[in-house]
This record gives C-alpha cells, sequence and structure tokens, in this order.
C-alpha cells in the first residue's frame, strides 16, 4: 500500500526522465506519495530515496523542509486559514475561532474521526479576496464565520466531493509530455556548445 | 470597471492592458481562446528573426523585473558567461510575499501567454530547457498551466523543431511544497535540485554565472515572462510608448485590506499615485467606512510601511526608494484608523519569522524574538524595555539607519532605501522593517501599550529554541 501501485511507478520513473539530474524529481515524487497515501509513509521514502538514488535519509530531510509534507495520517480535508496581514485585518481571527469551535479542535489538529485537520496557515496570493481559506488547496474567498461553519457540514455531508479531491492530491491533471515532441533532458555535463538555433560566432554564441 | 466572476479580484478598467488582455474571455485559458487573439504570433515573430535581435528588442523595452528586485530582463539575460551550455530558464511561480496576488491569476486565466513568453525567453537568450516552479498551494494554477502545457505541446509550439524551426525547448511543470523562502532565486534553484530551500550566497551563487546544476541560469518572474509576447508582436517602442522611461509598460498591482473596492488592477506604470489606486474611482474608491487611512505597505509584507503623507508618490521605483520603501511585488496593504497597529505589525512579523529557513543566525534567532517581545507588547504585558529591545534585536539583523517615510507630524524625515544586512537574504530584514515602520511611524501606541520598566535588567525572552 505505502508503495506506489504499477499506475503511479509509471507515473514516478515519467517525472524522473524529465530531468537532467534524478534528484530534481524529489518533491514531485513526494507529492504523488502524498497523493496515493494521503501523507508520506516511511516506506515510500525508502522507494523514493531508490528511485532518484539518494538515501531515504535525504529524502526526510528535504521532505521535513516544506509545510505541505504531512508524516503522519491527516484529515481528509486539510482546512487552511491564512491569517498573514490582509486577511488578519479582514477578520481571519474570527474564522479560525468558528473552525475550532465547529471542528472542536484547536489549529494544528485533527479530529478524532480522521475528517478534518485544521492549520492556521500564511498567505495564500489571493490577499484581495480576505479573509480567505483553502480546503486541500482549493480557495474560499471573502468567508465569514457562517461561511466557514456551512462549508464544514457540506464537507461532512460530501458535498464538495466533485469539486474538492481527497488531501493529498493538487493537481488532477498531469503533464505529459509526447515522446515524439520531446526534446528529453540531457545530463548538463554533456552538454557542449550552444543550442542549434544561436549561431556560433566568434564573439563566443549568442550572449 | 468591470469585475468577471472568473477572475476573483481582477478589476478590468479603461486603460492599456498588456498581460491581462483575455482576462474578459471565461475561456482565456484555452489554447482555441489563445489562438484566436492573437496567442503565439509574437513566438511567430520571434523566431523568424535572430535571436540576437529578439534579445536586443526586449533589452531596449526595459522591460523590469515584476518578481521583486525590478532588474531588467534584457540586462540580466546578457549576464550569462560566454560560451558556457547548456543554460537554462526557471519560472518563478512561487508567489507568496504577503499582499501579493498577480501571478496566480496570469497562471490560472491565462497558461498560454506564459509558455509563450518563456519559448521567447528561452529562444532569445539561447536558454535549452525550462522549468516552470509553481508554487505548491496553487492547485488550480497547477491544473491550468498543465493542461496548457499539453495542449501546446500537441500543437507543436514546445518541444523539438518548433513550429519546423531549430528552436527546440522542453518546458517542465514542477511545484513546490510550501516554503515561502523557496521564492528567492537561488533557493529555488535548490528546491529544483531536490534539495531544502535554502538561499545561497552571492557571489559566487548568481544565477546566471552558476545556477541550476551547476550551470548559467536565467530566473524571471511569471508576470516579467508575460509581458514577452506583447513585446514581440507589437515592438519595444510600442512598450516604452506606454509608461515612463525608467518604468515603462504596466504593472498588476494589487491592493488589499481596508478599501473599498480591493482588488488587482493593471495599471500604467511610473505615472499612476496611491491616491489614485487607494481613492480613484477605477481603482479602490476609498477607504472602507469612509474612515481616515492609517499608514499603507507600498510593495509586499517586506516593504516599509508608508503614511497618508506619501500618497502623492507615483508607482515608480526610484521614487518609491528614495521616500524610504520600495515596490517590490506590486502589493499594496490598506490600514484605516480602527488598524491596531503593534498587532498588525506582529502579523508580518510572524510570518516571517516562521519562514526563516534558519541558515543565518541573525535571521533564526532574531526573527523568532521580534516575534515574542512583539506577541508580549500586542498582548499588554511588554514595558518600556521591551521597544528598546526591539530596535537592539532589528539591529542585530540591519545594522545602521533602517529607511522609514517621511511624516510632518512627527517631524521626521525619509530615510531613503535599502538598509544593510548580517543575513543572506531578505527575510531576517522583511521580519525587522514592520517592527521598525509601526515603532518609528507610530510611538504613541506603543508607549500607550507598554508598562514603565520595572526591572533594570534584560527580561529574557521565553520562546522555544530561542536563548535567554
Ligand atoms: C525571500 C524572497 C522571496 C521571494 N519570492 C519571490 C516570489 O515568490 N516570486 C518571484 O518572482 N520572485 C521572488 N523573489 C525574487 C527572486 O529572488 C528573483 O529576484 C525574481 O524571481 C527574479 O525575477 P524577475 O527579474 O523577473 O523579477 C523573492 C526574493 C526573496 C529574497
Ligand atoms: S535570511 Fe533567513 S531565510 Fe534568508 S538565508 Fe538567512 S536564515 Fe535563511
Ligand atoms: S494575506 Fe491572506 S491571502 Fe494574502
Amino acid at each position: 500500500m505505502a508503495r506506489f501501485n504499477d499506475a503511479n511507478l509509471t507515473t514516478a520513473h515519467e517525472i524522473i526522465a524529465r530531468y537532467p539530474r534524478p534528484k530534481s524529481a524529489l518533491i514531485p515524487l513526494l507529492h504523488l506519495a502524498q497523493e496515493q497515501n494521503g501523507y508520506v509513509t516511511d516506506e515510500a521514502m525508502r522507494q523514493i530515496a531508490e528511485l532518484v538514488g539518494v538515501t531515504p535519509a535525504e529524502v526526510l530531510g528535504t521532505g521535513s523542509f516544506y509545510e505541505m509534507f504531512r508524516f503522519e495520517p491527516t484529515g481528509r480535508y486539510l482546512i487552511n486559514i491564512c491569517g498573514t496581514m490582509s486577511c488578519a485585518l479582514m477578520g481571519a481571527r474570527e474564522l479560525l475561532h468558528a473552525a475550532e469551535r465547529s471542528l472542536g479542535i484547536h489549529a494544528g489538529g485533527t479530529t478524532p474521526d480522521g475528517l478534518f485537520t485544521l492549520h492556521q496557515a500564511e498567505c495564500q496570493a489571493a490577499c484581495t479576496e480576505a479573509p480567505c481559506l483553502q480546503v486541500n488547496y482549493r480557495y474560499r474567498f471573502k468567508m465569514t464565520p457562517e461561511g466557514v461553519e456551512q462549508l464544514i457540514d457540506d464537507l461532512r455531508a460530501g458535498k464538495l466531493d466533485d469539486e474538492i479531491p481527497p488531501h493529498g492530491t493538487l493537481a488532477r491533471v498531469r503533464q505529459h509530455i509526447p515522446s515524439d515532441r520531446a526534446v528529453g533532458a540531457v545530463d548538463p555535463d554533456d552538454v557542449v556548445g550552444p543550442p542549434a538555433w544561436i549561431p556560433v560566432t566568434v564573439e563566443g554564441a549568442g550572449s | 470597471m468591470t469585475s468577471y466572476s472568473w477572475a476573483p479580484g481582477f478589476v478590468a478598467g479603461d486603460r492599456p492592458r498588456i498581460v491581462t488582455s483575455r482576462f474578459e474571455f471565461e475561456d482565456s485559458f484555452t489554447l482555441e481562446r489563445y489562438l484566436a487573439t492573437g496567442g503565439y504570433a509574437g513566438l511567430r515573430a520571434a523566431i523568424a528573426r535572430p535571436a540576437a535581435e529578439v534579445h536586443e528588442e526586449v533589452r531596449s523595452s526595459t522591460l523590469l523585473g515584476r518578481g521583486g528586485a525590478g532588474f531588467p530582463a534584457g540586462v540580466k539575460w546578457g549576464l550569462t558567461p560566454e560560451g558556457v551550455f547548456p543554460r537554462y530558464l526557471v519560472v518563478n511561480g512561487d508567489e507568496s510575499e504577503p499582499g501579493t496576488y498577480k501571478d496566480r491569476l496570469l497562471m490560472e486565466r491565462d497558461p498560454h501567454q506564459l509558455i509563450e513568453g518563456c519559448l521567447i525567453a528561452c529562444y532569445a537568450a539561447g536558454l535549452s530547457r525550462c522549468f516552470l516552479y509553481i508554487r505548491g498551494e496553487m492547485a488550480l494554477a497547477q491544473e491550468r498551466m498543465a493542461t496548457a502545457l499539453n495542449d501546446a505541446y500537441a500543437a507543436g509550439y514546445i518541444g523539438k523543431n518548433i513550429l519546423g524551426s531549430d528552436f527546440s525547448v522542453d518546458i517542465v511543470l514542477h511545484w513546490g511544497a510550501g516554503a515561502y523562502v523557496v521564492g528567492e532565486e537561488t533557493a529555488l534553484i535548490e528546491s529544483l535540485e531536490g534539495n531544502r530551500g535554502m538561499p545561497r550566497l552571492k557571489p559566487p551563487y548568481f544565477p546566471a554565472a552558476i545556477g541550476l546544476y551547476g550551470k548559467p541560469t536565467i530566473v524571471n518572474n511569471v508576470e516579467t515572462l508575460s509581458n514577452l509576447p506583447w513585446i514581440a508582436t507589437n515592438g519595444a517602442a510600442a512598450y516604452t510608448a506606454i509608461g515612463t522611461e525608467s518604468s515603462p509598460g504596466t504593472r498588476m498591482v494589487a491592493v488589499s485590506g481596508h478599501v473599498k473596492r480591493p482588488g488587482v488592477y493593471e495599471i500604467v506604470n511610473g505615472t499612476t499615485t496611491f491616491r489614485d489606486l487607494l481613492y480613484g474611482e477605477e481603482f479602490c474608491q476609498g477607504i472602507r467606512d469612509d474612515n481616515e487611512l492609517k499608514a499603507f505597505v507600498p510593495g509586499g509584507g517586506s516593504a516599509p510601511w508608508f503614511l497618508p503623507d506619501q500618497l502623492d508618490l507615483p508607482f515608480e521605483g526610484r521614487l518609491v526608494g528614495a521616500a524610504g520603501s520600495m515596490l517590490g511585488s506590486g502589493a499594496i496593504m490598506v490600514m484605516d484608523s480602527t488598524t491596531d497597529i503593534p498587532a498588525a505589525a506582529l502579523t508580518l512579523t510572524r510570518f516571517y519569522a516562521h519562514e526563516s529557513c534558519g541558515k543565518c543566525v541573525p535571521c533564526r534567532e532574531g526573527g523568532t524574538w521580534l516575534m515574542r517581545i512583539l506577541e508580549r507588547v500586542v498582548e499588554g504585558q511588554g514595558t518600556t524595555e521591551d521597544l528598546d529591545l526591539l530596535l537592539e534585536v532589528g539591529g542585530s539583523i540591519c545594522p545602521g539607519s533602517m529607511p522609514h517615510a517621511a511624516s510632518a507630524e512627527l517631524g521626521l524625515e525619509a530615510t531613503p532605501f535599502p538598509y544593510r544586512m548580517t543575513t543572506i537574504c531578505f527575510v531576517g530584514p522583511s521580519a525587522y522593517v514592520p517592527v521598525h515602520s509601526a515603532i518609528t511611524l507610530f510611538p504613541s501606541e506603543f508607549a500607550e501599550r507598554v508598562a514603565p520598566a520595572r526591572v533594570r535588567t534584560r527580561i529574557p525572552v521565553t520562546a522555544v529554541g530561542s536563548a535567554q
């Protein structure tokens, strides 16, 4: 379960092949593992380490730097309420309190049924639409405390399942580079000279 | 003056629009709409000319970087060492500076425009692979970019022998995983190499010389690149005809906080004043509830604050710098008379303290100290000594004088930008900037808040992980 399933393993190899150095795929593969299992398991980190040629400790070392990666079971819905300046000026604190009351947990916690994890988050690049929040990185703008309660009810009732996939899934569309169109990733040390469209001149190849 | 439900926050106006020209179309993100509205014409025009000529066109447009530093794109492209290959393009789509909201809109609403911009940059500067780094928390932008890339590959705009020419480049979609500091260009490169996103020392790690995998790398912001199709199609002269000589073209600006109509506006660069933006009928239409304006942050959370005294300044880098702040990422945050100034400063200081990568001591320790002391002051537990301590800790991050705005009421003259710093990147100083602005411009709000010092010794900071 915790290792990549066959489809995801194929995707993982496709991702790795896009980078001149396999280690660059580390963060994308952590996302893939989180998408499959809802969080990043130890088993997944061991497999990613094998795939990109580093130690499992390096995978954890890199992964733990980034806030989106969770290393323990996380609610199906991760609610991130923005608390940075523009949202704070427009009532972010009331949203957080409404969510805490409604879920019966403090920020940082997960509900006992495993459905919700609540976080206070930082600026979500939607400051003009303050105060705002994200559920599994899907936005809700200009929220009110009542709106937060309604949102939680709707999520609990499964009414938003079409719009909001379970925690771990980010983009539902993946990039696919068709093999007949791909230029391909070359190890940087194997590249000599300028690319084809840059004339080699005495001045040294297209400043 | 129209807004569209599919572009939340964006307000169109009766002004020239370069990067938001398609926002009125609900399907602006599709290849069909893009092609029907002049899409990929800039690429065709570019690849019909020698690369050096296209580079020269961009250089003479004086297109300034929109990621924060405002460095001219054409000049940056010329900084790669001669004859060293491969060269890469890394697109900075990590938008996370407090107050900033524009790159996400550009990626969600006009992904092909960004792709075309990347292609033109790669062609002009001889960059043979492009990595498009999108902030991890932006699921919709990732979906829109993935779809657009897939469609553009299928249609022959990306990949091998683009449009039958000898120009070949792949664009690889990559996304982050939540870390503000990764927006700093060398941290972005570290992250793209699969490492913790910690900034590198400059020198020697200027990306144009030693970047991704140690090779010359151009890092450009999403909005910067989104201007290129228009410039390639219409020419540099048409571009410089808009705006001012030192700040040509247009700029996307987000105005948030206590205004009647917060929004994202594409404005004429260099001439639009802060008063136009905050009070103008076609922009924010005044302060909410007709309250008085107390202060505003002119250029993202890292920028020193302005007072109503500065309202008549135009949105122009040099003038704003001389007045004691910076334009940064084009984000204005407005505070009305009801604002609790120390608490507002705390929301920013907490942000930067939280986002410290931990590489430099003044930022790692100093940021936490600033946050804890300010918390104490905001909660009414502080003393007058705390205010001195805040300035002292800040002084260890930014030694010497700090930029600040002029105030007629306080009899203060402006101290121009920039400041000196003891840290590798701007995260450390940015934790101090709001504290310094708030204390300097609103001394009475702090004086009211703190008790006289009872003990003459230093009050230890009790914070997990910080020294006593
Ligand atoms: C802490 C920090 C965060 C930054 N975040 C961003 C960001 O999110 N997006 C961005 O484009 N530039 C950001 N920058 C600026 C980049 O380092 C870089 O200057 C910019 O991407 C260059 O692109 P431009 O020349 O097109 O503006 C940040 C800089 C610092 C110091
Ligand atoms: S200033 Fe802060 S965020 Fe920047 S490199 Fe130093 S410790 Fe890291
Ligand atoms: S401050 Fe909340 S989205 Fe920017």
